[in-house]
């Protein structure tokens, strides 16, 4: 009995007072969808940063020319010259756990096909490139060693570019493209790894490496080298041999003046992480500020409605109500007035995060700490609003509280 | 020597009685209200006893106390000095638990200013006290719908909200509260201040039956009128009883 009086009466005190229930749950509603939607957005550009970096191919080393960071020397044009195909085929052969080595020849250029062009990367490599970035097949076939060999005039074209040149959808094979005006027959289509930002494999033109130094670039050198472990756990093991290996063919004895640097992903991940984790915080400051105008709202309210709440709370004691009843009852008011509200406000940043995706393009992801700890801040500040100086009202003696001001 | 001691245990008994029937009994009352730094004596030494089944009428100018004194005798207020015991049990020394108990079980209280909770209905604020309790929620509203008849009020305004009512639709709706729970003693603060000739008599004429049926009815008035339905009226004048007189 005691109970469902506790509950109707909730029910009546919050519909019959609808303004004042209302203008507290917006202050709770505000506060938690802000905080959802700005940490949602905030994890989603991290989350999407990631996959895309992961998307690149796994247990990923990448050789670079040009000396190390931490060496405090930048490279210059002439240091970009110091990788060589026979190094990739050096680490194949003489480090064990390596899966696949690719050497890589890359640069801009203008391509042209029937009429529409395009500005694209154009990666000149080998058959293991196909592995070490793991790249699948739409149409036709990667490139071969024979290609490799003889210097085809063969392309493999990432999704994107074929959109640009041919349309999406078409299949190309079998077309001419032109690439610095030597025309190249069109073997394959990759199939779309949805990566972005810095380097976007599906927005790429691959082609045998020694016509890309034979035809487009003119180097005998190759741009990097990607170097795949066979597993996650021969990373270091990999990483370590094969800067002792490039140091000892390149002639250096001290570790600092390498001519060369490795990067695996992990390394590229916290780089981009903290960038992401700093974009991050300051959305969750924003949204902190909110959670914090929003609580001062509740507060404001709750405070407010005092005096009337503590009238009523004497005239409940002057007609005999007892202590404990009055204090589930306020209690359970003020459970749930924060408990609606949050749930609206739950639903409403939940609702925002899918929006902003939908129609801002922008990755969210909703991260369940953040709905606790708003979910926490606004359920605390209402309950303690709420319920403190109803508690305080029925401790004192009726009249005391029914002359209250 | 025999008739004295006789007469000894005979007084003795009727004082024991007489002690037994009293269902108030004050001391000295003295309350004082303190705003700031000023003090305002509103009672200053209060002395009287009222017996079961009795009818009282307390009369006197505004300001004297009356209401002041009402609130210490309905549990809702402590004096700041004095005894007051309420059928034989010192209120002073009770627990805030006892207190609602004593106030739910025994007191039916009518409020000047009626204190209904705003909007909210009729029915609801009648059934007010009996929130919580073991009564079933028809129980409920049949009592309340006639406590409500007993006061006077028409039942089409039963589901009107308190706050869309005439002043002498709340003082009834008030005294409607105050009877719900089937109180011993009933409180009325000028329970017929706000209505007109024909519904004083209504709501009078419900106190005397409700006196007739054995209930303790102390009520504060203006009108001579409404006094005369009384068995004994105290007339206070300035904090203190000028007379009290036993018809
Ligand atoms: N809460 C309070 N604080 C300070 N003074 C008060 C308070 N309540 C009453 N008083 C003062 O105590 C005195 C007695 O007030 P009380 O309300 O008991 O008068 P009353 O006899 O009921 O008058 P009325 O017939 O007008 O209702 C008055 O002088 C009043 O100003
Ligand atoms: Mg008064």
């Amino acid at each position: 009995m005691v109970a469902i009086d506790i509950l109707k009466e909730t029910f009546w005190s919050l519909s019959a007072n609808k303004v004042r229930s209302g203008l507290t749950m917006l202050g709770i509603v505000i506060g938690i969808a802000s905080v959802i939607t700005m940490v949602s957005i905030g994890q989603g550009a991290q989350a999407s940063i990631a996959s895309s970096i992961q998307s690149i191919g796994s247990n990923l080393i990448i050789v670079r020319p040009g000396a190390q960071r931490s060496a405090g020397v930048s490279g210059g044009a002439g240091s970009n010259t110091t990788l060589t195909t026979e190094d990739a085929d050096a680490i194949k052969a003489e480090i064990q756990n390596v899966g696949a080595v690719a050497p890589e020849d890359s640069k801009r250029a203008q391509v042209t096909a029937k009429g529409t062009n395009t500005n694209t990367q154009v990666i000149g490599t080998v058959p293991d490139y196909a592995t070490v970035r793991t790249i699948a097949m739409e149409a036709g076939t990667f490139i071969s060693a024979q290609a490799v060999k003889s210097s085809a005039k063969v392309a493999v074209l990432g999704s994107t570019t074929r959109d640009d040149l041919f349309g999406a959808g078409v299949n190309p094979v079998g077309q001419v493209i032109r690439i610095k005006n030597v025309d190249f027959d069109v073997i394959g289509v990759t199939v779309a790894k949805g990566g972005s930002g810095f380097t976007n494999p599906d927005d790429s033109i691959y082609i045998p490496i020694s016509s890309a130094q034979h035809f487009i670039t003119g180097d005998t050198f190759v741009t990097s080298l990607s170097v795949a472990a066979v597993d996650q756990s021969s990373m270091v093991a990999v990483q370590n041999q094969t800067t002792d290996l490039l140091l000892k063919r390149h002639n250096i004895s001290d570790p600092l003046q390498a001519d060369f640097s490795l990067m695996n992903q992990a390394d590229i991940i916290a780089t981009a992480s903290s960038i992401t984790g700093t974009f991050t915080m300051l959305l969750a400051s924003i949204a902190g500020i909110s959670l914090l105008v929003g609580g001062i709202g509740i507060m404001n309210m709750m405070l407010t409605t005092v005096t009337e709440r503590t009238r009523e709370i004497g005239l409940r004691k002057a007609v005999g109500i007892r202590k404990l009843y009055i204090n589930l009852q306020f209690l359970s008011e003020a459970v749930a007035l924060t408990f609606l509200g949050g749930l609206i406000g739950v639903g409403l940043g939940w609702g925002a995060s899918v929006a902003v995706t939908k129609f801002a393009g922008v990755a969210t992801q909703i991260s369940t700490s953040s709905i606790l700890l708003a979910f926490g801040v606004s359920a605390g500040v209402g309950i303690i609003f709420g319920f403190y100086p109803a508690r305080k009202a029925a401790a004192m003696s009726p009249m005391e509280a029914l002359r209250y001001e | 020597m025999k008739v004295i001691l006789l007469l000894i245990v005979w007084n003795l008994f009727l004082d024991y009685c007489l002690l037994l029937m009293r269902m108030i009994e004050c001391k000295d009352l003295k309350k004082i209200y303190t705003t700031g730094d000023v003090q305002t004596a509103a009672l200053k030494g209060v002395t009287f006893s009222i017996a079961k089944g009795e009818f009282v009428a307390i009369i006197g100018p505004s300001g004297s106390g009356k209401s002041t004194l009402m609130h210490i005798l309905g549990a809702l207020d402590n004096p700041t000095s004095g005894s007051y015991f309420l059928d034989g049990k010192e209120v002073s020394k009770l627990d805030d638990d006892e207190l609602s108990d004593l106030r739910r079980d025994k007191i039916g209280f009518v409020f000047q200013s009626f204190n209904l909770l705003p909007r909210t209905t009729v029915l609801r604020n009648v059934m007010l006290p009996l929130l919580y309790s073991q009564t079933s929620e028809a129980e409920r509203e049949e009592r309340a719908r006639q406590c409500l008849k007993y006061a006077g009020m028409e039942e089409s305004k039963f589901l009107n909200l308190s706050n869309q009512l005439s002043g002498g639709q709340m003082q009834r709706v008030a005294i409607a509260r105050s009877l719900i729970n089937n109180p011993a003693i009933i409180f009325a603060d000028e329970p017929t201040g706000n209505l007109d000739t024909k519904t004083s008599h209504v709501v009078m004429e419900a106190f005397q039956e409700l006196h007739k049926k054995g209930h303790t009815i102390i009520l504060i008035t203006h009108e001579a009128e409404i006094a005369a339905f009384a068995s004994r009226v105290m007339t206070i004048r300035d904090g203190l009883i000028e007379s009290d007189v036993k018809k």
